[in-house]
């Protein structure tokens, strides 16, 4: 068997695939933190809750309506997308024009208040949600055992994403969600709704958090602090490819997902901190990101 | 046991020349302080569980010893060392608390003993898993009173190399706990003629591990151990479950279980998992009736730290009765000489590191279809006798003992 | 009352407080209070959001309880080693993060601190998750035992005052000024000569042993150092103490940080425990939304439109 640095290489091939499906969380996840950052200008610190808040409607769809894994993964994005658009109506929107940095700490004291009372209420330790049935039971690829249901998520969030990315690159919503982003103002004189615009891009953006949420709920329990040291991670992930930039986000995300794999066989105690080293790096070089536009 | 024996007379000699009957209680009350983890990651190992515990043992007493009052204080140290001894300080300097009580975590218990130590109280740790506190950390006013990481790894450890588990794989928690776990599990497995391919240590907290269970299949151990605890080993026991580490022969070994895990993980999942406990509420008649009282009043079967709890502080209060006083060393004296005889431990002993030694208990977690319904979760295997769980007191590190 | 006269009087508070309330409680307050007007320092003079305070806060107690348990020098000495320790760290994260502007500087000054974090973690002398125990409190000027918890109060005190001093010299100072206006301003100052890019560099420094003395101090009083105190949380705490306090107004830090750990030690032990972080959060929302300008800031404008 042939060795890199002392490692077999299909161990790497396993690890890099893992990564890419690690990846994938970060893609949906930083996509709609760049969405909502890119329209609103805040960064929405409440992001790894409200992907908490996406398992635990799965979680509470299942278990108290009887709803599947596939009428959840519909259902829970368009629940917590709807408390999303109501967090935008009454609280975001008041902050329209003052610092960005307001918008960061009232999203980071809606974390605190969603997780510390979803601990209240369930506990910490968290609940269990078992994949479908459909997907359970994996393929052996020789270099590893894939299980179906992570074969699921990548195909799943490449889905979400790329149609996302055809959403906004390719239709006249998109056209009018990027002019806002370039000059909300001008959008406005031609008699487009921006504040309706603005809301419904926060709640899409909190819907693909709890997309990532539901997918996430059969692979980790489903715990109030699941999304709690997330944030910060994503974050980097959206600074890396660039503030704003759509694509930048999804394939930031799924190469950090890889970068972070590697670094677990290389110096896993280092895998934390890793996507931050790329940041600083990053920030330094190339300010505006990997793929934003250079200033 | 010769020297046990020694020890248990020097003391009660000592009780017997000091413990004049008169009643004396300092601010003419018992306070116990619980220090615990309210609202975070060992909430549901520790937590309100422990506060019910410690509430109930208080009304068994009646809520008073002689005519002195029990009095209850609790605070969430949110796993933060620095709270947790500011608030044991200020209980000390403020409030007379008298003991310091659960204290889960390890960094929360060393910081709190050296309160302890400065302020002449009592600590009795419940919650956490270091073997450091009766070791080189030991203190002449502290009980650690539940489980060790020493008599975890014995029990598991032993237990899964004695099966034919003789190549261990260690996912570890990348800090001193994890370590610890690590190192004495090491041990225990060497000395039983196996042996440690590798270990890979994660970050703390992690939350994806299939990585490394990948790399724990890559290594070929037979057994994948996991010294970490909480969320991490829930984590990592449901990535082994999905990538099917246990259908292609490999087993998993969990270090630190505590059995609001396994309700958490679902018996689907867990199922067949080995691991060590210091309590199991399902053990016998006295075990199932508190368990049971305890279920009526919180809604949960108790973990061992909440079963612990009850136990410590009842040794604890009856130790304060018999003097009649709750002066710090005399009760230390005390609780030191009796033996703990009740629904958590049977001829436990405090040890002068400090250690409470019990009976361990290797359990091995229920099939789904072996379940009577939630909570009839283990199988034990085998009761670990308390010498060979914790060790001979001539091995252990603790420097009181070499005066 | 002058201004004279209210200082008077919080001098005296100051001066008596050990004596209605617990010690331990108050010179955890005045730690923080000064960690938050050090932050206040770079945030609110400089209108740079650092997140990455924490590495400088915990960096300074893990030296100075170092240096104090391991080789046995004075307290004041111990104190000194960690306050330059952090000036230094700020030195290196401030050089690279002055560059960018905004919540890049945010993100950088994070990234940075994480990698000292990680250090943290990994690095043996620190004893990882269950930090450093048991760093002695020593003596003050060796004459005063400051195992005494009054003794120690005043040694805080007074590290505090000397401290708080700093912050008010260098913000009412040409250095400040210039500060300021490169906050309200930037290109403006540059055109008028000024070399922006070393007055930020400056403060931040400033700002950064200013913290590190705040958390050298917390290290003694504790005689424990851990990594709670060098977690992105504790940045995002000392954000909420300056602005809950009143960003860019001198007291208003002291006053936020007061506020907050109050909050955190008295909620703790009441009924209301398990709630603590969910009370932080509604603070932090109800504050964000109505009282913007802090505690001092509405006070303050209260007290001009009443005029």
């Amino acid at each position: 068997m042939a060795d890199i640095l002392g490692v077999p290489v299909q161990v790497l091939m396993g690890q890099l695939l893992i990564g890419l499906i690690n990846g994938s969380f970060y893609a949906v996840l930083s996509l709609g933190l760049a969405v909502i950052f890119g329209l609103l200008n805040i960064v929405n610190f409440a992001h790894g809750a409200q992907y908490m808040l996406g398992a635990f409607a799965a979680w509470f769809l299942l278990n108290k309506l009887g709803i599947n894994y596939w009428g959840a993964l519909i259902l829970a994005p368009l629940m917590v997308g709807a408390f999303g658009v109501v967090i935008e109506r009454f609280l975001l929107r008041r902050l329209a024009g003052v610092d960005h940095l307001y918008g960061l700490l009232l999203t980071f004291g809606l974390a605190l208040i969603l997780e510390g009372t979803f601990v209240h209420t369930f506990g910490a330790s968290g609940q269990p949600y078992a994949a479908p049935a459909q997907l359970t039971g994996g393929i052996n690829l020789g270099f590893m055992f894939l299980p179906w249901y992570r074969a699921w998520v990548v195909a799943a969030s490449l889905f979400v994403c790329l149609g996302t990315w055809l959403l906004i690159e390719r239709t006249k919503f998109g056209a009018y969600l990027r002019a806002g982003t370039e000059n909300p103002r001008l959008l406005q004189a031609f008699g487009v709704n921006v504040p309706l615009l603005i809301t419904i891009a926060y709640g899409y953006g909190v819907a693909l958090a709890a997309f990532a949420g539901v997918l996430a709920a059969p692979i980790f329990q489903v715990s109030p602090l699941m999304g709690s040291n997330l944030i910060i991670v994503v974050f980097a992930v959206v600074v890396i490819g660039g503030m704003g930039s759509i694509a930048g986000s999804i394939l930031t995300g799924l190469a950090m997902g890889v970068v972070e794999g590697l670094t677990k066989v290389f110096w896993p105690e280092a895998s934390a901190t890793v996507i931050f080293v790329v940041m600083a790096i990053v920030l330094v070089l190339r300010p505006a990101g990997l793929f934003g536009k250079q200033a | 046991m010769k020297v046990l024996k020694s020890l248990a007379l020097g003391a009660s000699a000592l009780a017997f020349s000091v413990g004049a009957a008169q009643a004396q209680f300092s601010g003419d009350a018992v306070k116990i302080g619980i220090l615990t983890d309210m609202s975070a990651t060992y909430s549901d190992v520790a937590g309100p569980g422990t506060v019910a515990a410690a509430e109930m043992a208080i009304a068994d007493f009646g809520g008073k010893v002689g005519n002195a009052k029990i009095e209850l204080k609790v605070a969430d140290h949110q796993n933060k060392a620095d709270i947790a001894a500011n608030k044991a300080r200020e209980w000390a300097d403020v409030d007379g608390v008298d003991v310091f009580a659960e204290l889960v975590t390890t960094s929360v218990a060393l910081a709190v003993n050296e309160v302890a130590v400065q302020k002449n109280k009592i600590s009795l740790i419940t919650g956490s898993a270091s073997s450091d506190i009766t070791g080189k950390a030991c203190t002449p006013n502290s009980v650690h009173y539940v489980y060790n990481t020493r008599a975890m790894a014995v029990g598991t450890g032993t237990a899964v190399v004695k099966e034919g588990g003789a190549t261990w794989f260690f996912l570890t928690a990348n800090y001193a706990f994890g370590e610890n776990l690590e190192r004495d599990v090491t041990k225990i497995v060497q000395a039983a003629g196996g042996k440690v391919l590798g270990s890979a240590k994660h970050p703390f907290p992690a939350s994806d591990f299939s990585s490394f269970i990948l790399q724990a299949q890559a290594s070929g151990a037979k057994v994948i151990g996991l010294a970490n605890a909480g969320a991490d080993t829930t984590n990592a026991i449901k990535a082994a479950h999905e990538f099917g580490v246990v259908a292609a022969g490999q087993k998993v070994a969990g270090l630190l279980v505590f059995i609001s895990d396994i309700h958490s993980l679902g018996l689907n999942v867990a199922k067949g998992l080995q691991l060590t406990t210091g309590f199991y509420w399902d053990r016998d008649e006295d075990s199932r009736a508190w368990s049971k009282r305890f279920f009526a009043k919180t809604g949960k079967m108790p973990t061992m730290v909440q079963a612990g709890t009850y136990s410590a502080v009842t040794h604890y209060l009856n130790a304060v009765k018999a003097l009649g006083t709750d002066d710090t060393a005399k009760v230390m004296a005390k609780m030191k000489e009796t033996p703990v005889n009740d629904f958590f431990a049977k001829g436990g002993i405090i040890r002068a590191d400090g250690g409470m030694i019990h009976d361990m208990y290797l359990a091995e977690v229920k099939k789904p279809e072996e379940s009577k319904g939630p909570w009839d979760y283990y199988k034990i295997l085998r009761t670990i006798p308390a010498e060979e769980a914790y060790g001979s007191l001539s091995d252990s590190a603790c420097p009181l003992l070499k005066k | 009352m002058s201004r004279t006269a209210w200082l008077a009087v919080v001098i005296a508070f100051a001066l008596v407080a050990p004596f209605a309330i617990y010690p331990v409680f108050l010179m955890k307050l005045l730690c923080f209070a000064l960690f938050a007007c050090a932050f206040n320092l770079i945030l609110g003079y400089g209108g740079l959001l650092s997140f990455g305070h924490a590495a400088f806060f915990g960096g300074a107690s893990y030296i100075t309880g170092h240096v104090l348990k391991e080789w046995g020098v004075p307290t004041e000495i111990g104190i000194l080693i960690g306050t330059l320790a952090a000036g230094v760290l700020g030195m290196a994260v401030g050089v690279i993060a002055i560059r960018r502007a905004g919540i890049y500087f945010a993100m950088i000054t994070l990234a940075l601190a994480q990698m000292v974090y990680f250090i943290f973690i990994q690095a043996r002398f620190t004893g990882g998750e269950n930090g450093l125990q048991g760093i002695p409190r020593g003596h003050a000027l060796g004459l005063f035992d400051l195992n005494d918890n009054y003794a120690m109060y005043y040694f805080v005190l007074a590290v505090f005052s000397l401290g708080f001093y700093m912050v008010y010299r260098a913000v009412h100072s040409p250095f400040g000024q210039i500060l300021r206006a490169i906050r309200d301003n930037e290109p403006r100052a540059i055109s008028l000569g000024y070399d922006v890019d070393k007055y930020k560099l400056q403060a931040f420094v400033l700002s950064a042993a200013l913290a590190g003395l705040a958390g050298s101090t917390k290290a003694v009083v504790f005689q424990l150092a851990s990594l709670t105190d060098a977690h992105w949380h504790m940045s995002g705490e000392v954000v909420l103490m300056t602005l809950l306090g009143g960003l860019g107004t001198i007291v208003g830090p002291a006053v936020g940080a007061g506020v907050v750990v109050a909050l955190q030690n008295y909620l703790a032990a009441g009924p209301l425990g398990a709630w603590v972080p969910v009370v932080l959060g509604v603070i932090f929302v109800v504050c964000v939304l109505a009282f913007r300008k802090g505690i001092v800031g509405e006070i303050r404008d209260m007290v001009k439109k009443s005029f």
